[in-house]
Order: C-alpha cells, then structure tokens, then sequence
C-alpha cells in the first residue's frame, strides 16, 4: 500500500515535469542537436588516441567506447533526473521554501528527489544505447544474456552510488547552504568516469576510485557487459553500492534535524 | 578618458575585496577545471607504455599543469555576470555611472586576478618541483614572452566573455550559447588536447579562429614548442591582434545592444 502510494506519487510528479518541459518544445530540437555535439565531443580525444595506438592499459577500442557509453548514459541520467531535483532543493533550503516540503504527508527525501526532471536527457541516454551497440559492432561480438543481466545491475548500483553521493552532497546544504557550486564540482570530477578507470595510476587512480567511487559507476557495469568482471569483484560493487545509499540516508537525517528553516 | 584612469584603481580594489570575500566560492571555482587534470592522468598512462608521437610523459606534465595555470588565471566570470544583470536590470545602474560600464566589468576582474595567482601558486610549484621542469623554457626572450602571452590571453579571455555577455541584450538564453562556445573552445585552444596532437584538418580550422591564442599557444611557448623566439614573437602579434579585435567587437555588441535594451525596458 505504501508502495503503491509512493508509485502514484512518483507518476504525479514525473508528469508535472514532462508538462512542464512540453511547454518548451522547442529546446526538443536544440536539445537533441546538443546532445549530439556533445557525443561526437567525447569521442574526439579516443580517437586521437586510438589513432596511434591499438590499446591502452588493457584496453582496445571498442572496449574503451563501452565505457564511454556508459559514461554518456550516466550523465544523461544524472543531468535529466538527479541535477535538476537536487539543485532545486539547494535553492528551497536557501529560500525558506522546504518548509513545504517538509509539511506534506510523504517522505522529504523522496519529494525532493522527484521534483523535477529534465525529460529531454532521455535523448543523452539513447545517444548512450546507439554508441554502446555501435562498440559492439566493433568488437564483433554482442554480450550474451546473463552479461547483459549483470551489466544492468551493476549500472543500477553505480546509479545508486552516484544518487548517494548527491544527497550527501546537498544534506550538507543544510549547514552551509551555499553548495550549489559544490555540485558542479563533483559534476566535473565525474568527467573522468569517461575513461576506463584502470588507464588513471597513482595518484589518480586514488583520488578517482576510492574518494570519489568513479568506477563503480562506469567502468565496472561496462567491463560486466563485456564479460570481464570477476563475481567477487560484481558483489564487492553491489556491497559498495548498499552501503554509501546507507549512509546518504543517514545523512540526509542527520541534516534534517538541522534545518532550522530560513527565518527562524 | 582621464576619468575612466582615474576611477580604475579604485574599481580594481572593489574588485579585490569581492573576490576575497567570496573567496570560498572562487576557489571551489577554480577546482571545478578538472579537465587538465582528468586529461593528464590519461595521457600519462599512455605516455609511460611509450611516447606518444614524441610527446613523453614529461612533455604531457607540461603542457596540462601550464594549461591549468593559463587557463585559471585568464579565465572570468564575466559573461555570466552581463548576462544575468540583463535579465534582472540591473545593468540599467550601470549605465548611469559616469564611466563606460566596461570599465567597471574590467575593475572587478582585474582585481580577482592577484587571488587567482594565489590559487595557482601550488600548482606552479608542483610543475616546478616535477621532473617536466626539464622542458619549460628559461631564456630571457622566451620568458618575456610567455609573461606577454598571458597578459594577451587575459585581455582576449576578456573580450570574448564580453562579447557572449553583450549576446544577452539579443538572446534570451544566451547561456546555451556559452555551453556550445565551450565545446568548441575546448578543442580549438588545445585545452582538451594539444593542438599538435589533432588531425590536420582540425588544425588547420584552430589556424583561423581565435581560441589558439586564449590557451595553447601561451602553453606551447612556454613548453617549449615554438623554439624559435622569432615564430613565438609572431604568435603573440597574432595573439594581440585578435584581442584588440574581439574588444572592438565586444565594444560595438554592447553600443547596438543597448540601444535595444532601452527600446524594450522603455
């Protein structure tokens, strides 16, 4: 019951923002275009790179295109369903306006987080679907089923790993309130999650796949669709994936407690 | 003329205090151009297989910590700023002061420049500190010349955000023309990926358009890549000539765009 209530909740919701968004049909056109350029954008440095060279670190072309295309999806997803909401709960915790939100009778996290999305990244996300099967073509081999299951799971938890540290990202609006800026900054360490994260060493490597769990949002659903992710390593993300949604729960009401609303 | 000389050190020291009193924000600004950084980690992994097309991983050093440098020191906000004062009006307070409201723009910009070389210190001393000190230039005609194109890029930075923010007095959404500027930018300057690293045809279009000059000309001098002081000496003509022409171009955009903007706030 209370699954069903959230379920129509969310229809209400989605379907605000799609009339919303049908009122501008003609960012449709620019959007797509955008899209477009922005893909043929990402691949210009693999192909310079792959011009002169057959692999790197390991990988081969098509292989590298599989996580660009993750990459391409992820930021569609990111940029159409997770920015929009949450940059939007930054502005209401600055403005006194999440009081709302918080009077009406359903959870705070799960309003914000629905709130607004921008249905025209869907066409990111085909762009996406397009390159991945034209990486396959180029591999000469599609992913069998159980790799196409494996895949699919493992991008639900680097979607969850990335949704996690979003909110942790704005829960900390409550305290500082100025965190707008902080979202373009994890925005931009995400750029990275375009190349295959074994190519990054040292240093890199470090800041890339343990403080901010990159690989687990691209690469390791790509290398599952390819067929070269071990079961430990796929339960190790699935775990990794539970744990920071945990934890992005907890301080989210950690920092709940703390708002203390914009006139008080 | 005098006046705007007069006003100028004041509205620089404006512009100093702004941008220390916001200096949190400036700086999680300036952490937000990862993409050197992202590109170094990849090009350093492939440069340590082999060098790639005689750049060696030194050279890779190089060129992205300079780009990171060039770029955080040259960049500015201010095509944002025009733009958003469009939307709201509050250019009109602008226009009623006694100097040219670029003159202002100029003001607040200069004055977060000295913060921006604070930011940047770190990153020259690690560039300093790494083994790719090796290939930065240190003859004096090279240095005096590095030092020229960075002040060009600055004031073609400058210009080219003017431009884009004027753009606002004509476009409701002149923000998505900065996005579509950036994409072309990133290629055509070098800031993605060097210059010489593209294909011919690539190349050859970054010839003609201005963006060489914003990033990846200042770099290659400083690298090293332009040996000869002489071609250098000329990159940084060229360099100049596309500021004073992108300034001109900005100073006519905001002449025509206010007198539409009066047409319509009326």
């Amino acid at each position: 019951m209370r699954l069903g209530y959230y379920a129509r909740l969310f229809a209400v919701q989605a379907r605000a923002s799609l009339t919303t968004a049908m009122q501008y049909r003609a960012d449709f056109l620019v959007q797509g275009l955008t899209s477009l350029y922005w893909l043929g954008w990402n691949l210009v440095p693999l192909l310079v790179l792959y011009d002169d060279r057959s692999s790197v670190a390991g990988w081969s072309f098509g292989a590298a295109l599989v996580v660009m295309a993750h990459f391409v999806i992820v930021r569609g997803i990111l940029e159409g369903a997770i920015n929009p909401s949450l940059g939007a709960v930054v502005e209401q915790i600055r403005s006194g306006a999440f009081d709302y939100t918080l009077l009406r009778p359903a959870d705070a996290q799960f309003l914000v987080s629905t709130a607004r999305f921008a249905p025209w990244r869907a066409l990111d996300v085909l762009g996406g679907v397009g390159l991945l099967i034209y990486a396959f073509v180029r591999l000469g081999h599609g992913p069998s089923p159980a790799q196409v299951g494996a895949g699919l799971v493992l991008l639900a938890a680097g979607l969850a790993v990335m949704y996690g540290l979003w909110i942790m990202i704005v829960a900390t609006a409550f305290w500082v309130v100025r965190m707008d800026n902080l979202i373009y900054l994890l925005s931009s360490v995400f750029d990275a999650a375009r190349w295959p994260a074994s190519v990054f060493r040292g240093v890199w490597r470090v800041v890339f796949t343990f403080v901010i769990p990159l690989a687990l949002m691209t690469t390791f659903p790509a290398r599952a669709l390819l067929g070269t992710v071990t079961w430990q390593a796929g339960i190790g993300c699935l775990v990794g994936a539970i744990l920071i949604s945990i934890a992005a729960r907890l301080v989210w009401r950690l920092a709940l407690r703390s708002y203390t609303s914009a006139s008080s | 003329m005098m006046r705007t000389l007069r006003a100028m050190p004041t509205l620089i020291r404006v512009g100093m205090v702004e941008a220390i009193a916001y200096r949190a924000e400036m700086v999680v600004w300036l952490l937000t151009t990862t993409m050197p950084l992202v590109m170094l980690g990849l090009w350093t992994s492939v440069a340590d297989e082999a060098p790639f097309r005689a750049w060696g991983t030194r050279d890779f050093v190089a060129y992205y910590l300079v780009a990171l440098i060039v770029r955080n020191l040259t960049s500015n906000w201010v095509a944002w700023q025009i733009s958003e004062e469009i939307r709201t009006g509050a250019v009109s307070g602008r226009l009623l002061r006694p100097v040219h409201p670029f003159t202002g723009y100029l003001g607040t910009h200069l004055g977060a420049v000295p913060l921006r070389a604070v930011a940047v210190a770190p990153v020259l001393v690690i560039l300093l500190w790494s083994s790719a000190r090796g290939v930065l230039v240190t003859d004096v005609a090279h240095l005096a010349l590095v030092a020229a194109a960075i002040v060009g890029a600055w004031l073609l930075t400058f210009g080219v955000f003017l431009c884009l923010g004027s753009l606002g007095f004509f476009l409701d959404k002149a923000m998505g023309i900065i996005e579509v500027y950036f994409g072309v930018f990133a290629i055509m300057s070098g800031y993605l990926i060097p210059l010489a690293l593209l294909p011919a045809w690539v190349r050859d279009i970054a010839a003609v358009l201005p963006f060489r000059s914003m990033l990846g000309d200042p770099v290659a001098i400083a690298i090293g890549r332009v040996p000869d002081a002489g071609d250098a000496a000329r990159l940084v003509a060229l360099q100049w000539g596309w500021a004073i022409a992108l300034l001109a171009l900005a100073s006519w955009l905001w002449r025509t765009g206010v007198r539409r903007y009066e047409a319509f706030g009326g």
